[in-house]
């Protein structure tokens, strides 16, 4: 049965709780770039690609490769309530001999591609699409960027290619949450107009709320122009979900304390208390 | 008229080559283009990606007879390396070819991460490695890839004498799926003299001797064993030439079966930092063996300018300039 857009907001409430608490009990991690992504996490596993434990080995998968690795945390949550391993081995997040780093890994089941240094997604992703076409094979490639990670060139090589080759089976994700470890992106070294530029290179561009599951559904699953890779422009916000967390440059990868937990936790109970209450 | 091209082998050692019976094959980086083509005949799934290279990396041959196997990326190194490593992620055999110095200067960090982290079999070639491209000068020398190469874990590095051992560890590449990195450079090679056939991780002895050892490693091999016969001829010496096609994983049975000789040469178009000399240093350390010991390669200064033939003559890399060495250690 799919799951309606009402089912995944309250996954959304709860893999947020879930990746505040093992960030927590790690005492490390990106909690805000996490928590900004998780929505689009959500709706790309949860009703676009399919990917799960079961079709992982087979050819015929959707691809995803995180890009943005730092923000491992949604990522691990997700796969974990797909199934790919029990929630509870989060625990050991980042300890000694742990698979569970603070950037995907393969030895993670369910993670496509070791990620971590920032402009590597887009040309392995491009590369899985370019092998997608020459095997014609129909499955599709997702790769989540951060806008501060645009800064990279070799973004800008991979989309060259991406173009060149027609990838109409290649979506770019980028978690436009405006904000970097220095500051706002605008100010460190300004993207703008990220559309303009996306659009200058032959992608096709889908701009949406990237915390709005239906919109981000349809930004994600909706067919492509053909013969143009599409970029999806998710604007979200850092840290959102968590008052005090929303839009704040420390919590990039800042780790609650346990009052801050507490106070988190009691607004994502509030908020799911609120879908509820909605829906009724 | 213009001067005649410097060459890397004076008449006395052509002569002995001669004697030797050696004869002038190809140049490695051609049979590395024949092996790929013949090997992607039959497979459509070994592809060559290039960035701008296919006519550096004598690959036109193959994009003609097989368009749809090679992806061309245009002048972006980085991205060669990471749709590479994405192409072998779809089970596809990839030889990503670029000029040694730039792939692996430029797209360090996709080696290590989207290839060797990720555990990607992706093969690298490393084109007109070394100084081969000679007078083009230092940004397109490549006197640090077995150095940086050496500091990432889980990559294969080859680094072929002649013609038999580079199509040997093209189709060994091919077969294994795991990290290369095959350097070749575009000088016609000599056919070695050999009796073992070329297995990874096992350096080849092209001539035995017990007074001193040449450990040599690519294209340095033949001055190697010509300065050996030379020094057998005329001084009487009985030198032992290695050929340390494997620079990862090294072969530190032969490295030590040439410490036992109680001298040693390495031998490497590389800097002498960081290449297969210091790799042999340590080997002889840890197992405590002692013996005279010295390096020839490119010494850590602003590289001389002028071709290949040059650069080798300049820096001992000849015939003349290893016997010369091998005197002054006896």
């Amino acid at each position: 049965m799919p799951l309606t857009d009402q089912q995944l907001r309250l996954k959304s409430v709860q893999y947020r709780r879930q990746l505040l608490h093992y960030i927590h009990l790690a005492g490390a991690g990106h909690t805000g770039g996490s928590l900004s992504s998780v929505d689009i996490l959500n709706v790309l596993y949860n009703r676009v690609m399919n990917v799960s434990p079961a079709n992982f080995a087979s050819p015929d998968r959707d691809r995803y490769v995180q890009s943005k690795g730092h923000s491992v945390e949604s990522l691990f949550v997700v796969l974990a309530d797909k199934g790919f391993y029990p929630l509870g081995e989060l625990e050991t997040l980042c300890h000694y001999k742990s698979h569970f780093v603070g950037h995907p890994t393969r030895k993670v089941p369910g993670v496509e591609m070791n990620t971590g240094a920032l402009g590597h997604g887009l040309p392995v992703a491009t590369g899985m699409a370019i092998g997608a076409k020459l095997d014609e094979k129909a499955y599709r490639v997702y790769t989540l960027l951060g806008d501060g990670e645009l800064a990279e060139g070799s973004n800008w090589e991979a989309a060259m290619a991406a173009a060149h080759y027609k990838l109409d089976n290649l979506f770019v994700v980028i978690d436009h949450n405006t904000l970097q470890i220095t500051g706002r992106t605008r100010e460190v070294c300004s993207n703008d107009p990220l559309d303009a530029k996306w659009a200058a290179f032959g992608f096709t561009i889908r701009e949406v709320d990237g915390h709005d599951i239906h919109a981000l559904t349809r930004a994600l699953a909706d067919a492509p122009a053909p013969g143009k890779p599409t970029v999806v422009i998710a604007n979200t916000v850092k840290g959102r979900g968590i008052s005090f967390m929303e839009d704040v440059g420390k919590w990039h990868h800042g780790v609650p304390s346990d009052a801050e937990l507490a106070k988190a936790m009691a607004e994502l109970d509030r908020a799911e208390q609120a879908l509820k209450e909605a829906a009724r | 008229m213009s001067a005649p091209a410097p060459t890397l082998f004076s008449p006395a050692a052509k002569e002995i080559a001669q004697s030797l019976g050696l004869s002038l094959g190809k140049a490695n980086l051609d049979v590395f283009a024949d092996t790929v083509l013949s090997l992607a005949r039959g497979n459509r799934d070994v592809l060559a990606v290039t960035s701008d290279s296919r006519g550096s990396g004598k690959l036109g041959p193959f994009g003609q007879a097989l368009p749809k196997q090679i992806v061309e990326v245009g002048i972006a190194e980085q991205n060669l390396v990471g749709i590479a490593a994405g192409l072998a992620s779809c089970g596809k055999i990839v030889f990503a070819t670029s000029p040694a110095c730039f792939l692996t200067a430029r797209s360090l960090e996709q080696i290590k991460n989207d290839v060797c982290y990720s555990d990607m079999p992706v093969k690298l070639v490393g084109i007109s490695a070394g100084v081969s491209y000679g007078a083009l000068g230092t940004t397109h020398h490549s006197l640090h890839d077995l150095a940086v190469l050496r500091a990432i874990n889980n990559v294969n590095i080859v680094v072929p004498a002649d013609n038999v051992e580079t199509v040997a560890a093209i189709r060994v590449a091919a077969r294994m799926k795991k990290p290369f990195y095959l350097r070749f450079g575009k000088a016609p090679m000599y056919a070695l003299p050999r009796s073992e056939s070329f297995e990874l991780g096992k350096a080849t002895v092209i001539r035995d001797g017990g007074d001193l050892a040449f450990l040599a490693t690519g294209e340095t091999v033949i001055h190697a064993l010509l300065a050996a016969e030379r020094l057998g001829r005329e001084r009487g010496m009985n030198c032992r030439v290695v050929s340390v096609h494997t620079i990862k994983p090294l072969d530190e049975s032969a490295i030590l079966a040439a410490g036992a000789c109680g001298k040693v040469i390495t031998v490497e178009e590389h800097m002498i930092h960081g290449g297969l000399g210091e790799a042999c240093a340590a080997a002889l350390m840890r197992a405590g063996v002692a013996c005279r010991f010295r390096m020839a390669g490119i010494p850590d200064e602003y590289t001389v300018t002028g071709a290949q033939a040059d650069i080798f003559r300049h820096y001992g890399l000849s015939m003349e300039g290893l016997s010369q060495l091998a005197l002054e250690l006896t």
